[in-house]
C-alpha cells in the first residue's frame, strides 16, 4: 500500500461516498415521511441520467443539470399524488410492493424509449481532463465535480430545512403530521413536496453519475442495491447517519479493492503453511479484493442482527 | 371414542372434487399439449407452484415480506445439482427421482441457519435483512468457484440415475418425463402444504400475522412461531430448487439472485396472498408473462410490471380476490346484473388494451429496430412503425378506449356497490346465515 | 369522423390483402426453388455487452445478404434469428429451447466462454435424446481451450483461435520486446479470463523467465463501471505492461479508466479492436495498446475481399467490421451445404470436418480431431491514419491498427487432448 495508493484510493472512496449520499439523503427524506423504503428511487436516480442526456442533446449539459432532476422531482411528485396516496390505506406492505412494482415499469420504459445497450452520455469538454496531480496518478475534474455538487447540495438542503419556513414545517410534518395539520398546514402537499424533492435529489445525483460513469438501464439495480445498505447503515431516519454511513461504505469499498490481503497470507506471515488441502481453503484464499463487493452486504446484515437501529437511526420502522 | 359411542363425519364431497380434479388436470395436461415448448411451459409452471406456495406459507399466512426466498431454493438446486453429479460419477448410490427431497433438507438447513437471525424481528426489518442475505449469498456465489461453479455455474445430467424402477426407457431424459416428476412432487407439496395450514403451527401462523402481541399474551413466542414457519417454507422453497435444477441441468447464480426473489413475491402477490389457491393462479399466470409472452414480444416485462402495479393498486388481494368476490356475488344470484356492466368494461378495456399494447410495441420496434424494416406484424396484421396512418389509429384507439373505459368503469362501480348495499342489508337481517 | 374511419378500414383491409397476396406470391416461389436456413445468434443484445452484440449481429446479417445475393449455397438462403441471452447460461439454454421450437438447427454464439460451455454440453445431450433432430453450434468467439480440449463434443464447430493459440503468438511477440520488465495481469473472474492468467503465467516463464509478474487481477465480468481502483493498483505494482483478456464494456472502462488516471503502461489484449475500446482510447492510447487476432483489414491489399465488406458494413451500419469469423462460419456453412447437397446438421457436421476454406484472411482448416479452426494470427498496435500501412481507422477516430506482425497458423497451433464421441456416418 504505497502513499499514492492510499490517498487516490482515499479520494476515489470519498467521491464515491458523496455520490451515494447525494441518493441516499432523498430516500432517507422520503422514508422519515413514508416509514417505508421507496424501491423505486435508485429508479428515479436512473431517470435523473437519461433526462439529463436527453435534454444535454437539446440544450447542452449545464442548463440539463438543472432541468433533469426538475424534472425527475415532478414525476416523484405525480407517483405520489396519483399512485402512493391510493395504496397508502392499504397499509405497510402494499406500499413497499407498490414502490417495488413502480421500479420494475421505470426500468421497462427506460428501455422501450432510449433502448437496451447504454447510451452515448459523455463528460461536457469542461469537466474533462485532469484537476490534479499526486505524485503520477491524475485526479479527473469529474469526480471534483461530484464532491462539489454533493457538498453545496448538503449545504443546501441543510439550509433549507433548518432556516427557511417550509423547511421548519416539513421537519415537523414528518414527527408530527397529525398536529401541523390541525395548526392549519397543507400536510398532504408537503408530502407531495418531500417526495417530489427527494426523486430531485436522486435526479440530480443521477444526471452527474450518468455522464461519469456509464448510463444504462442496470444502472438502478446496482446502485439499488447500495444505497438501501447505506441507509439502514447510518440509520433509517437520520440524515448525519445517512452522510456517515454513506462515506463508510465508499471508502470500504474502494479500500477493500486495493488490499490483496488474505488469511491465508496472513497465516503464512506468522509461520502456519496454508494449503489447497487444508480444510476451509477457499475461505482461506480469498483476498480482501476479492470479498470487497460482500463487504457492504455483510455490515447490512450485521447492522440489522446487533443494532437494528442503525449507526444513528432515531426509528427502526 | 374410548366411552362406546359412535361418531359421524360427512365426507367432504367439495374437497375430494377439487384435489382429485387437480390429479387429473396434471396427469392429463401434457397428453393435450404435445409440443416441446407447451411441455417446458408446464413443467415450469410446477416448479413455480410449489416455490410460490412455499412463499406465500411466508407471506399470506404469516405476514412475513422476504425479499430473499430464492436463497433457500437456490442453495437447494445447488445440492441437489452436485447430488446428481455424484450419482453420475457412482460416488453415491441414490435416486434421481428422490433427488429433488435432497434440496429440500438443504433448503431447510440454511432455513435453520439463516432463518434464527432474520426472525427476530418482522414487518419492514425482517424484509430488509432478507434483502442483504440474499445480495450476500449471491455476492458469495461468485466467491466460491469450487462449489457453486463461478460465472458458468454447475451443470449435471438427470439422465445418470438409469432406468426409473428399472422400467426400460423411463430415464427422465424425455421433457414428457420430467413433467410427471414435477407432477408428482407439485401434487405431493400441494397436499402437504394445505395440510399445514390446518395444523395448530398454521393457526398460529395466522394469528402472529394478524395479531402478534395476542399471540404473546396467550402464550406463544412469536419469534419462534416465524422460525418454525421459515424452516418449513423453505422446505418446500429447496424442493422447487432441486426440481430446478434436473429441469434445467444447470444450476447458476441466477437461482440464488435477487430476480428470483423477486420474481417469486410477483407470482405470489398477482394471484393473491389471503387464499391457499391464490400463488397458484399467480403462479400459472406469471408463468404465461416470463416464458410465454416473452416469446412473442420484448416488451413482456413492462406489461408485467404495469399489471402488478394495477393490482397492487385496485386489487391488493390479487387474482384469487377478485375471482372469490366475483363467487360471492353469484352465490347470492346478483350475477345477471353484472352481466351487461361487465361486457361493457371488457369491450372497452380491449379497446384500450389494445392501443396501449401497440403504442409499446411501436415505439420499442423503433428505439430498438432503428436499422431495421419498419413494419412489424401485430395480430397477424402489418403496421408501418413510421406510417402516420398507424399512429393516428393508435391514438383514435387509446383516446376511445380510455373514455369508453372510464364510462363503462363508472356504470359497473354502481351496479356493484348497488348489489353489496344489498346483500350487506340482507346479513344484517339475517346474520347466522351470513 | 365516420368517414376518417371508414376511409381507415379501407386501408386496413387492402393492406392486409395486398401484403397478403404479396406473401402468397413470395412463398409459392420461394418454395419452387430454395430453402431458407435459419441460424439462431443468441448473445447479449441488453446491458453492458449490448454494443458488442449488436455490431456482431449486423455483421451477420450482412454477410447472410452478401451470401444470398452471390448464391454462395446453390438453392438455400440463409436468414439470421435473433436471441437475447443477457450473457447468462441459463437464458442462452431457452434461447437454445426456443430456437428448436422454431425449427432452427444452427445456432452461433460467441460472446462468454461461460455461456459456451453451457451451450455445448446442452447441445450434445439434446442431440444423444432426440436423433434426427440434431443441431450444431458454430462457437465464433468464445475462446477457452476446453471447448476443443476436455470438454470438446461433436457438435461443437470452433471459427476463432482459442486463447492458449492467443497467447502463444502474443508472447511470441512480446518475448522480442526488450523493454517490458514487469507485467500486470488483469482479467475477468471466469474460465476465460482463468485461462489467460494461466496461459500468460505458463508462456512467459517459458519464453522470458526474466519477466517479473507483479499483479494478477481477476474482477467480475461484466459488472464494473468503475475501474479507477484497479488502475491504481497497476500503478502501484510498477507495471510497464499490462496483459488483459477483457472484453466489451470490461476493456473500454479499464482502458478509460487508465487514460483518465494517466496510467503509461503498454497493454496487450486479446480484443481491443472490437466496439467501445476505440472510443474510449483515443489519441491516449497511441502507440500504447496492442491486440492479437485472426485479421486486419489494413493488411490486406486495396481492393481485397475483405475491404469490399469493411466498407459496405460502414455504409449501411456506420460501424466497422471486424468479426471476420462471421464470413468464416457462413462460407463454411455454404460450402458444406454445396458438398452434400443437404442441410442436415449431421451430414453438415462431417462435411465441415477437416474441411479447408478460402476464408478473408487466406486458407483456413477445421481440424479434424477438436473442430478448431486453424488460421493465422495478427499483431497490430494502435497508430495513426496514414493512408499506407494504416487505411481504414476505427469507430471514426482518426487510428486505426497497424500489423506489426503475422504469424503462419502453425506457429500458434497447439496439441489437444480432445476424445470426441462420434455418432454414425450418414450415408
Amino acid at each position: 500500500m504505497t502513499p499514492e495508493l492510499a490517498l487516490i484510493s482515499a479520494l476515489n472512496g470519498i467521491s464515491y461516498g458523496l455520490l451515494l449520499f447525494m441518493l441516499a439523503s432523498g430516500l432517507t427524506l422520503i422514508f422519515s415521511m413514508m416509514g417505508v423504503l421507496n424501491f423505486a428511487h435508485a429508479s428515479f436516480y436512473m431517470l435523473g441520467a437519461y433526462f439529463g442526456y436527453q435534454i444535454a442533446k437539446w440544450i447542452g449539459f449545464w442548463p440539463a443539470l438543472v432541468v433533469a432532476p426538475l424534472l425527475a422531482g415532478a414525476l416523484g411528485a405525480l407517483v405520489e399524488r396519483f399512485g402512493l396516496r391510493r395504496v397508502h390505506k392499504w397499509g405497510h406492505v402494499p406500499e413497499l410492493l407498490f414502490t417495488f412494482g413502480l421500479s420494475f415499469i421505470i426500468v421497462e420504459l427506460v428501455q422501450v424509449i432510449w433502448g437496451r445497450p447504454p447510451v452515448p452520455n459523455d463528460l461536457p469538454p469542461e469537466l474533462q481532463g485532469h484537476l490534479f496531480t499526486i505524485y503520477t496518478t491524475t485526479f479527473p475534474i469529474s469526480r471534483g465535480f461530484i464532491m462539489l455538487v454533493a457538498v453545496l447540495m448538503m449545504v443546501a438542503l441543510w439550509l433549507v430545512l433548518t432556516r427557511t419556513r417550509i423547511g421548519l414545517v416539513i421537519q415537523a410534518a414528518l414527527t408530527h403530521p397529525d398536529q401541523v395539520e390541525a395548526l392549519g398546514h397543507n400536510v398532504r402537499r408537503v408530502f407531495m413536496l418531500v417526495f417530489g424533492g427527494g426523486c430531485a435529489l436522486a435526479g440530480l445525483a443521477g444526471v452527474i453519475g450518468g455522464v461519469v460513469f456509464v448510463t444504462e438501464p442496470s444502472m438502478a439495480a446496482v446502485a439499488g442495491a447500495i444505497i438501501f445498505v447505506v441507509i439502514v447503515v447510518g440509520g433509517m431516519g437520520s440524515l448525519a447517519g445517512a452522510f456517515v454511513a454513506s462515506i463508510l461504505i465508499g471508502v470500504i469499498q474502494t479500500f477493500g479493492l486495493a488490499l490483496d490481503y488474505s488469511l491465508a497470507g496472513i497465516l503464512r506471515g506468522i509461520g502456519v503453511e496454508v494449503t489447497p488441502s487444508t480444510f476451509g481453503y477457499a475461505v482461506w484464499k480469498l483476498t480482501i479484493a476479492q470479498v470487497a463487493p460482500v463487504l457492504p452486504f455483510l455490515l447490512l446484515v450485521l447492522i440489522l442482527i446487533v443494532r437494528p437501529r442503525g449507526l444513528m437511526g432515531t426509528r427502526e420502522g | 371414542m374410548n366411552d362406546g359411542s359412535l361418531s359421524y363425519r360427512p365426507i367432504n364431497l367439495g374437497r375430494w372434487i377439487i384435489w382429485g380434479g387437480t390429479l387429473v388436470l396434471f396427469i392429463v395436461l401434457p397428453l393435450i399439449f404435445k409440443q416441446g415448448f407447451a411441455r417446458t411451459l408446464l413443467a415450469q409452471m410446477g416448479i413455480l407452484i410449489i416455490f410460490a406456495l412455499s412463499y406465500n406459507m411466508l407471506l399470506g399466512q404469516t405476514g412475513m415480506l422476504s425479499f430473499g426466498h430464492a436463497v433457500y431454493s437456490g442453495l437447494g438446486a445447488y445440492f441437489a445439482i452436485h447430488t446428481l453429479n455424484l450419482i453420475g460419477a457412482h460416488q453415491v448410490v441414490f435416486p434421481v427421482s428422490l433427488v429433488p427431497l435432497v434440496g429440500a433438507v438443504f433448503g431447510m438447513v440454511f432455513g435453520v441457519v439463516f432463518g434464527y437471525p432474520t426472525t427476530q424481528k418482522s414487518g419492514t426489518p425482517f424484509a430488509m435483512i432478507t434483502l442483504g442475505i440474499g445480495e450476500l449469498v449471491f455476492a458469495c456465489s461468485l466467491m466460491f468457484p469450487g462449489f457453486f461453479g463461478g460465472e458458468g455455474g454447475i451443470s449435471g445430467n438427470r439422465t445418470v440415475g438409469g432406468n426409473f424402477l428399472g422400467i426400460k426407457g423411463l430415464n427422465f431424459g424425455p421433457d414428457v418425463q420430467v413433467y410427471y416428476l414435477i407432477a408428482f412432487w407439485c401434487f405431493v407439496s400441494m397436499i402437504a402444504m394445505y395440510a399445514w395450514t390446518q395444523t395448530p403451527l398454521g393457526r398460529i401462523a395466522n394469528a402472529v400475522r394478524d395479531n402478534p402481541e395476542r399471540v404473546e399474551f396467550i402464550g406463544y413466542n412469536t419469534q419462534r412461531v416465524r422460525w418454525l414457519v421459515l424452516i418449513l417454507s423453505s422446505f418446500f422453497a429447496g424442493l422447487a430448487g432441486g426440481l430446478s435444477a434436473i429441469n434445467f441441468e444447470i444450476v447458476t447464480a441466477e437461482n440464488v439472485s435477487a430476480l428470483r426473489s423477486g420474481g417469486v413475491l410477483l407470482a405470489a402477490f398477482i394471484g393473491g396472498m389471503l387464499f391457499f389457491f391464490g400463488p397458484i393462479v399467480g403462479a400459472v399466470v406469471f408463468s404465461f408473462f416470463a416464458i410465454a409472452l416473452s416469446d412473442i414480444t420484448k416488451a413482456w416485462q413492462l406489461y408485467l410490471g404495469a399489471f402488478f402495479v394495477l393490482l397492487v393498486m385496485y386489487a391488493p388481494g390479487g387474482l384469487s380476490s377478485l375471482i372469490l368476490m366475483n363467487l360471492r356475488v353469484m352465490s347470492f344470484g346478483k350475477m345477471k346484473r353484472l352481466r351487461d356492466p361487465y361486457l361493457g368494461v371488457a369491450l372497452a378495456g380491449l379497446t384500450l388494451l389494445v392501443g396501449v399494447v401497440l403504442l409499446i410495441e411501436l415505439t420499442y420496434h423503433l428505439t430498438l429496430e432503428a436499422g431495421g424494416a419498419s413494419t412489424i406484424t401485430m395480430f397477424g396484421f402489418p403496421l408501418d412503425a413510421h406510417g402516420r396512418e398507424t399512429w393516428t389509429f393508435v391514438i383514435a384507439m387509446l383516446a376511445g378506449g380510455g373514455l369508453a373505459f372510464e364510462y363503462m368503469r363508472r356504470r359497473f362501480k354502481q351496479e356493484w356497490d348497488a348489489i353489496h348495499v344489498e346483500i350487506e342489508d340482507w346479513a344484517r337481517e339475517n346474520p347466522e346465515q351470513a | 369522423m365516420l368517414r376518417l374511419s371508414m376511409k381507415m378500414a379501407m386501408v386496413a383491409c387492402a393492406s392486409l390483402i395486398a401484403s397478403l397476396a404479396a406473401g402468397l406470391v413470395a412463398s409459392d416461389a420461394a418454395l419452387a426453388q430454395t430453402q431458407t436456413v435459419k441460424i439462431a445468434f443468441i448473445d447479449p443484445q441488453s446491458g453492458l455487452m449490448a454494443p458488442v452484440g449488436a455490431n456482431i449481429l449486423h455483421s451477420y446479417q450482412l454477410i447472410a445478404d452478401i451470401a444470398n445475393r452471390e448464391n454462395w449455397a446453390k438453392g438455400v438462403k440463409f436468414e439470421i434469428v435473433a436471441f437475447d441471452n443477457k450473457l447468462s447460461p441459463q437464458e442462452s439454454l431457452n434461447a437454445m429451447k426456443a430456437a428448436i421450437d422454431q425449427d432452427i438447427r444452427y445456432l452461433v454464439q460467441g460472446n462468454g466462454s461461460s455461456v459456451a460451455l453451457a451451450l455445448s454440453d446442452a447441445v450434445t445431450k439434446f442431440n444423444d435424446r432426440n436423433p434426427g433432430k440434431e443441431v450444431l453450434f458454430l462457437n465464433y468467439a468464445a475462446v477457452d481451450p476446453d471447448l476443443t480440449n476436455s470438454k470438446c463434443s461433436f457438435w461443437h464447430f470452433r471459427f476463432d483461435a482459442n486463447s492458449d493459440m492467443k497467447m502463444e503468438a502474443l508472447t511470441s511477440y512480446m518475448a522480442e520486446q526488450k523493454d517490458i520488465k514487469k507485467v500486470y495481469l488483469i482479467n475477468q473472474d471466469y474460465a476465460f479470463g482463468h485461462a489467460v492468467r494461466k496461459a500468460a503465467r505458463e508462456y512467459l516463464s517459458r519464453k522470458r523467465p526474466d519477466i517479473q509478474i507483479v499483479g494478477d487481477e481477476l474482477h467480475p465480468l461484466a459488472k464494473i463501471t468503475d475501474f479507477s481502483q484497479y488502475v491504481a493498483k497497476i500503478k502501484a505494482a510498477g507495471a510497464d505492461t499490462v496483459i488483459t483478456g477483457n472484453w466489451g464494456s470490461d476493456l473500454a472502462l479499464l482502458i478509460k479508466a487508465a487514460k483518465d488516471a494517466g496510467l503509461t503502461a503498454n497493454f496487450y489484449t486479446y480484443y481491443a479492436a472490437t466496439t467501445g475500446v476505440a472510443t474510449a482510447m483515443g489519441a491516449s492510447g497511441l502507440d500504447h495498446v496492442r491486440f492479437v487476432g485472426y485479421w486486419n483489414v489494413n493488411n490486406d491489399k486495396v481492393g481485397s475481399l475483405g475491404e469490399k465488406i469493411v466498407v459496405e458494413f460502414k455504409k449501411k451500419y456506420n460501424d466497422d467490421w471486424y468479426t471476420m469469423a462471421s464470413y468464416t462460419v457462413i462460407k463454411s456453412l455454404a460450402e458444406a451445404f454445396n458438398k452434400t447437397k443437404s442441410t442436415d446438421p449431421v451430414k453438415v457436421a462431417f462435411a465441415l470436418e477437416g474441411m479447408k476454406v478460402q476464408n478473408v484472411n487466406g486458407e483456413v482448416e477445421m481440424r479434424n480431431t477438436d473442430h478448431q479452426l486453424q488460421q493465422v494470427l495478427h499483431i497490430a498496435s494502435w497508430q495513426k491514419v496514414d493512408g499506407k500501412k494504416v487505411r481504414f481507422d476505427s469507430e471514426n477516430t482518426g487510428l486505426g491498427w497497424r500489423t506489426e506482425k503475422v504469424l503462419d497458423s502453425f506457429v500458434a497451433s497447439q496439441p489437444t487432448s480432445c476424445n470426441m464421441q462420434r455418432p454414425a456416418r450418414p450415408d
